[in-house]
C-alpha cells in the first residue's frame, strides 16, 4: 500500500468511526433527513474546499475566498435588485469575475514571486472592501427564479430532501477529482506542491499552472457564493468571515498535506462532512449554547488532527517493521 | 555530421563569469564527455543548452537551426532529454506519473491511468527493473530514482541526451546497465553528453572529451588520444602529484578501544552487529547498494534508532535515541544524500559551516561573527571550496561544492566519531585526494571515523579495518594487509555461508 493514501484512510475510519458513536446516541443520525440537511448546510463550504484543496496542492493557499464568497452574494443581490438581468446572466457575470480575480492573483504571485499568503490576504480585503462598497446592508434577493432554485430538491427516501445545492456540491467534488487526478494540470499542481524547482526542471508550466490554480480557486469561491446566495436567500457583506480557514480546516482534515504536493480532493469531503458532524451533533445535543459551538468545534476538531497523525504515524511504524 | 554547435557561449552570475565564451560541439552517434573540476561550469552550460537558464551571449544551433529555449519544456520538445546533476524527480508522485509527466497517455482528454501503468512497466522493464510504478518515487532507494530518471530523460531524447553525473549513486551492475542502454542510443543516432568524476567511466564509455576550466574550454579531443595524467592536467591546469592513493596506510598498531555497539539492529533495516572502534581508527563499509551500510550508519546515529542493542564508550553506556543523543555524545553523520539531508541551500556558506556548531552550543551563545569567518575561510581554503565568497548562498555552488561544505560543517564541530557516506561522491579528482589526505590528518589527531563508499580505492586507502555488508548483514572483516579490492570483491560476492534464513 502506499503510504501516501494513509491520512485518507485513517480520516475515513475516524469519520465513519464519529458517525456511529452519534448515531448510537442519537439513532435519528441515519435519517435521510438529516443526511439530507448535511449535505445542503455544507454545500457552500463544499465547493469551495474544492478549489482549496487545488490551491494547497500546489503549494499555495487562498485566504480571500471567504470574502468572495460574501461580495459575490452582494453583488447577485445588487444587480437583480437594480438591473433586469436574469439571474442566470448574473451567475456567468460574476463567475468571469471571480474567475479572473482568481487569475490575477495567480499571476501576482508568479510575476512578482510573492508569497501566496500575503496576495491573497491583500485579495482578501480588497473582495471585502467591494462588497461594502456595494451595499453596507443585508439586501433580500427575491427573484421568483430563485425561489424555484431554492426549491428544488428530490424526496429521498424517508422523508429527506437532497436539494439542487447539495447535488451541486457532489458534482463539483467529481469535478475536481477529474481535474486533480485526470489531467496534465492536476498533475502538474500535484508536481509544484512537491518541489517548484524540480517541478520546472521535468518540463511544468509554472506561471501557467499558478494562475490557473488560483482562477480555479476563483471559480469555485464564485459558485460557492452563487449557493450561499440561494441558501440564504440574501447578500450581506459580513457573511462567510472566516470561511477561508474553515475551508483549509477540511483540506486539512481531509489529509491533504498543508505544504502541498500529497492528498486527495475526496479527502476533502469527508473533512467537510466532519465539520457537519460535529455541527449536527451539536445542534442534537441542544444543551451547548451557541457560543459553545466554535469552541467545542476548536478542540474536536485538535482531538480529530491529534488521532489523525498518531494513528498515521501507528501505522508508518506497523509497515515499517 | 554535427548535431548541436554551441558558439562563444556567456552566463554571468553575480560575482561569477561561470562560462567565459565556451565553444562546444556534439556529432550525431557520439558519447561526448564534458570534464572538469567543481565550479567548472559544466551544469551551468548544460542549464544554458535547457532553457533552465537564459544565456547571456553566444549562440545555439541544433541540426543548423538556431535555438534559444526559455523554458526547459520548449528544450524537450526540441528532442533534447536531460538528467540533471542536483534533482532526481518529484518523490511525491508515483513512478509511472514521474516517467511519463507531461506525456501522459489520455483518453478523452483525461489521464488514461491504466495505459499510464503499462507504458510505464514497459519502459522500465528495459532497464530490468520491475517496481509497483503506483508507489511514490519517494519510497525507493536514490540508485533506483536515478534509474528512472535516466528512463525519462532517454524517452524525452528525441536527438540528444544530456546526463549531469548520472552514475554517482549507481553501483557497478547498475552503472553498467546505464552505458549499454546510452550505447544502444549512441548507435541510433544521438548525440550523448556525459558529465561524471569517474574518469574511469569516462574512458570506458566515450568517444570524445571536452575540459572546462574557470568557466573557459580548455580542450576538446578523441577520448582515444588522452591519457589520463593529461587529462587530469588539463582539468586541474596543474600535474597531481598523487591521484589516489592507492595503497593501504600505514598500520598504525592497535587502537585503544573507544566505542562499542553490541547486537545493534533495526526490523527492516540492519540485523544486529557488534562493531568496535578504536580510538584514531577508521572502519570501512563495503557492500552493494542497499546491503545495509547507510542503515547502519543511520542506526548508530539514532536516525533510525536501534531495536536492539547497546552502545558504550570508555565511561558507560551510551543512548543513541535520536540524532540530538548522538551529537551529544560527540558523534558527527555526513549523509549521502546532501540536497535534503545536509545543506540549507538558502543559508551562506558561512552559517552552512557553523550551523552544526551553533546548534550543539545552543542558540543563546552565538559563536562570534569573527570566529565564523575565520572557520569559513579555514574550511574554503582547506577543502578547496571553489565559491566567490563566504557569504554566497550555498545553493548557487556548484554540486561539488555543495558537497564540501556538509563534509565542512561536520569537521568544524570536531566530533570524535564521524560517520562519511560517500564522502566524495561529485568530487573532482584534485580535491578527491585533498579529502583523502584530510582524512589522514583527523586520524592523527584522534578523531575515530566510519567511512561508507562504493568506491573500493578510496575505502582501501583509508581504512584501518573494513567490514563488508551484505543482505542487511555484517558478513566479513577485513584487517590490515587483508585488504584489497580482491577480497573485498570475494566477501561481497561469496554465497550467504550459514544459508540466510
Ligand atoms: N544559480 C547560481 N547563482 C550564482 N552562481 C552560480 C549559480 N549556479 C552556479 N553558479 C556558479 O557558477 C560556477 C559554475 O557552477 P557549475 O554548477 O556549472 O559547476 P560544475 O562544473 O557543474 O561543478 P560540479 O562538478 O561541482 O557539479 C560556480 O562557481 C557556481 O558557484
Ligand atoms: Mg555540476
Amino acid at each position: 500500500m502506499n503510504t501516501r493514501a494513509l491520512p485518507l484512510y485513517v480520516t475515513i475510519a475516524i469519520f465513519a468511526l464519529a458517525w456511529v458513536v452519534c448515531w448510537l446516541q442519537f439513532p435519528a443520525m441515519a435519517s435521510t433527513r438529516v443526511i439530507g440537511n448535511l449535505l445542503t448546510d455544507n454545500a457552500y463550504l463544499g465547493i469551495v474546499a474544492v478549489g482549496m484543496t487545488l490551491v494547497i496542492l500546489s503549494g499555495g493557499i487562498d485566504l480571500s475566498v471567504g470574502s468572495v464568497i460574501a461580495f459575490s452574494g452582494v453583488f447577485i443581490a445588487v444587480m437583480l435588485r437594480d438591473t433586469g438581468l436574469h439571474p442566470l446572466a448574473v451567475f456567468a457575470l460574476l463567475l468571469a469575475l471571480t474567475t479572473a480575480f482568481g487569475a490575477a492573483m495567480g499571476g501576482l504571485i508568479h510575476g512578482l514571486a510573492m508569497p501566496a499568503f500575503i496576495v491573497t490576504l491583500a485579495g482578501m480585503f480588497l473582495a471585502r472592501g467591494a462588497a461594502y462598497l456595494l451595499s453596507i446592508d443585508s439586501v433580500p434577493i427575491q427573484h421568483e427564479f430563485y425561489k424555484t432554485l431554492q426549491g428544488a430538491y428530490w424526496l429521498m427516501p424517508g422523508k429527506g430532501r437532497l436539494t439542487l445545492i447539495g447535488v451541486l456540491m457532489l458534482a463539483v467534488f467529481v469535478l475536481g477529482m477529474v481535474v486533480a487526478h485526470r489531467t496534465r494540470f492536476g498533475a502538474s499542481v500535484y508536481a509544484l506542491g512537491g518541489g517548484e524547482a524540480t517541478a520546472r526542471l521535468m518540463g511544468v508550466r509554472q506561471g501557467r499552472t499558478t494562475v490557473l490554480v488560483y482562477a480555479f480557486s476563483g471559480l469555485m469561491a464564485g459558485l460557492s457564493g452563487i449557493v450561499f446566495s440561494i441558501y440564504t436567500g440574501s447578500g450581506y457583506s459580513l457573511a462567510t468571515v472566516g470561511t477561508e480557514l474553515t475551508a483549509i480546516a477540511c483540506v486539512v482534515i481531509g489529509g491533504t498535506l498543508l505544504t502541498g504536493g500529497a492528498g486527495y480532493v475526496i479527502g476533502t469531503l469527508v473533512g467537510v462532512l466532519t465539520m457537519g458532524l460535529i455541527q449536527t451533533y451539536i445542534v442534537f445535543d441542544g444543551s451547548l449554547s451557541s457560543w459553545w459551538t466554535k469552541i467545542v468545534i476548536g478542540i474536536l476538531l485538535l482531538a480529530f488532527i491529534l488521532l489523525q497523525k498518531g494513528l498515521v504515524r501507528l501505522s508508518q511504524a506497523r509497515m515499517a517493521a | 555530421m554535427t548535431l548541436l554547435t554551441v558558439r562563444s557561449l556567456t552566463k554571468v552570475f553575480p560575482g561569477t563569469k561561470a562560462l567565459d565564451g565556451v565553444d562546444f560541439d556534439l556529432r550525431a552517434g557520439e558519447i561526448h564527455a564534458l570534464l572538469g573540476e567543481n565550479g567548472a561550469g559544466k551544469s551551468t552550460l548544460i542549464k544554458c543548452l535547457t532553457g533552465a537558464y537564459a544565456r547571456d551571449a553566444g549562440t545555439v544551433t541544433l541540426d543548423g537551426r538556431p535555438i534559444a529555449p526559455r523554458s526547459t519544456v520548449e528544450a524537450q520538445d526540441l528532442g533534447i532529454g536531460t538528467v540533471y546533476q542536483e534533482v532526481n524527480l518529484l518523490p511525491n508522485l508515483t513512478v509511472a506519473q514521474n516517467l511519463l509527466f507531461g506525456r501522459e497517455p489520455r483518453r478523452f482528454g483525461l489521464i488514461d491511468s491504466r495505459a499510464l501503468r503499462r507504458q510505464a512497466r514497459e519502459v522500465l522493464t528495459q532497464y530490468g527493473l520491475d517496481l509497483n510504478v503506483d508507489r511514490d518515487l519517494g519510497s525507493y532507494s536514490v540508485a533506483i530514482q536515478q534509474i528512472v530518471a535516466i528512463a525519462r530523460a532517454v524517452a524525452l531524447s528525441g536527438k540528444v541526451l544530456i546526463l549531469d553525473e548520472p552514475t554517482a549513486s549507481l553501483d557497478a551492475r547498475e552503472v553498467g546497465m546505464v552505458f549499454e542502454v546510452v550505447r544502444g542510443l549512441r548507435d541510433r543516432g544521438l548525440g550523448i553528453v556525459f558529465v561524471s568524476h569517474f574518469l574511469d567511466q569516462v574512458f570506458a564509455l566515450t568517444d570524445r572529451i571536452t575540459v572546462l576550466r574557470n568557466g573557459r574550454r580548455i580542450v576538446t579531443e578523441d577520448t582515444a588520444a588522452l591519457d589520463r595524467m593529461r587529462l587530469i592536467e588539463h582539468m586541474l591546469g596543474r600535474a597531481l602529484e598523487d591521484e589516489v592513493m592507492h595503497s593501504p596506510p600505514p598500520a598504525r598498531g592497535p587502537r585503544a578501544p573507544m566505542l562499542r555497539f553490541a547486537g545493534m539492529g533495526r526490523r527492516g533495516a540492519v540485523e544486529p552487529f557488534d562493531l568496535a572502534v578504536g580510538q584514531g581508527e577508521v572502519v570501512g563499509l563495503a557492500g552493494l547498494l542497499g546491503s545495509g551500510r547507510t542503515e547502519t550508519a543511520e542506526t548508530i546515529f539514532g536516525l533510525r534508532p536501534a531495536q536492539t542493542g547497546s552502545a558504550a564508550d570508555e565511561n558507560g553506556p551510551l543512548r543513541l535515541a535520536s540524532p540530538r543523543a548522538a551529537i551529544a555524545a560527540g558523534f558527527g553523520f555526513a549523509p549521502e544524500d546532501r540536497k535534503t539531508d545536509g545543506i540549507v541551500a538558502d543559508l551562506t556558506l558561512r552559517e552552512n559551516v557553523v550551523l552544526g556548531l551553533q546548534a550543539r552550543r545552543g542558540w543563546m551563545r552565538p559563536i562570534p561573527r569573527a570566529e565564523q569567518n575565520r572557520l569559513a575561510e579555514d574550511y574554503i581554503k582547506r577543502l578547496d571550496i571553489r565559491t566567490s565568497g563566504r557569504e554566497k548562498p550555498v545553493g548557487e555552488l556548484s554540486g561539488g561544492n555543495q558537497q564540501k561544505v556538509v563534509l565542512a560543517r561536520w569537521l568544524a564541530m570536531n566530533p570524535r566519531f564521524l560517520i562519511l557516506d560517500e564522502p566524495t561522491r561529485g568530487i573532482d579528482v584534485g580535491a578527491h585526494a585533498e579529502i583523502l589526505h584530510l582524512i589522514h590528518d583527523l586520524v592523527e589527531r584522534g578523531m575515530s571515523l566510519l567511512v561508507i563508499s562504493s568506491e573500493l580505492d578510496e575505502l582501501i586507502a583509508v581504512s584501518d579495518r573494513v567490514i563488508v555488508l551484505r543482505d542487511r548483514r555484517h558478513v566479513a572483516e577485513l584487517t590490515g594487509a587483508e585488504i584489497s579490492g580482491e577480497t573485498i570483491m570475494r566477501a561481497i560476492a561469496a554465497a550467504p555461508a550459514e544459508g540466510a534464513a
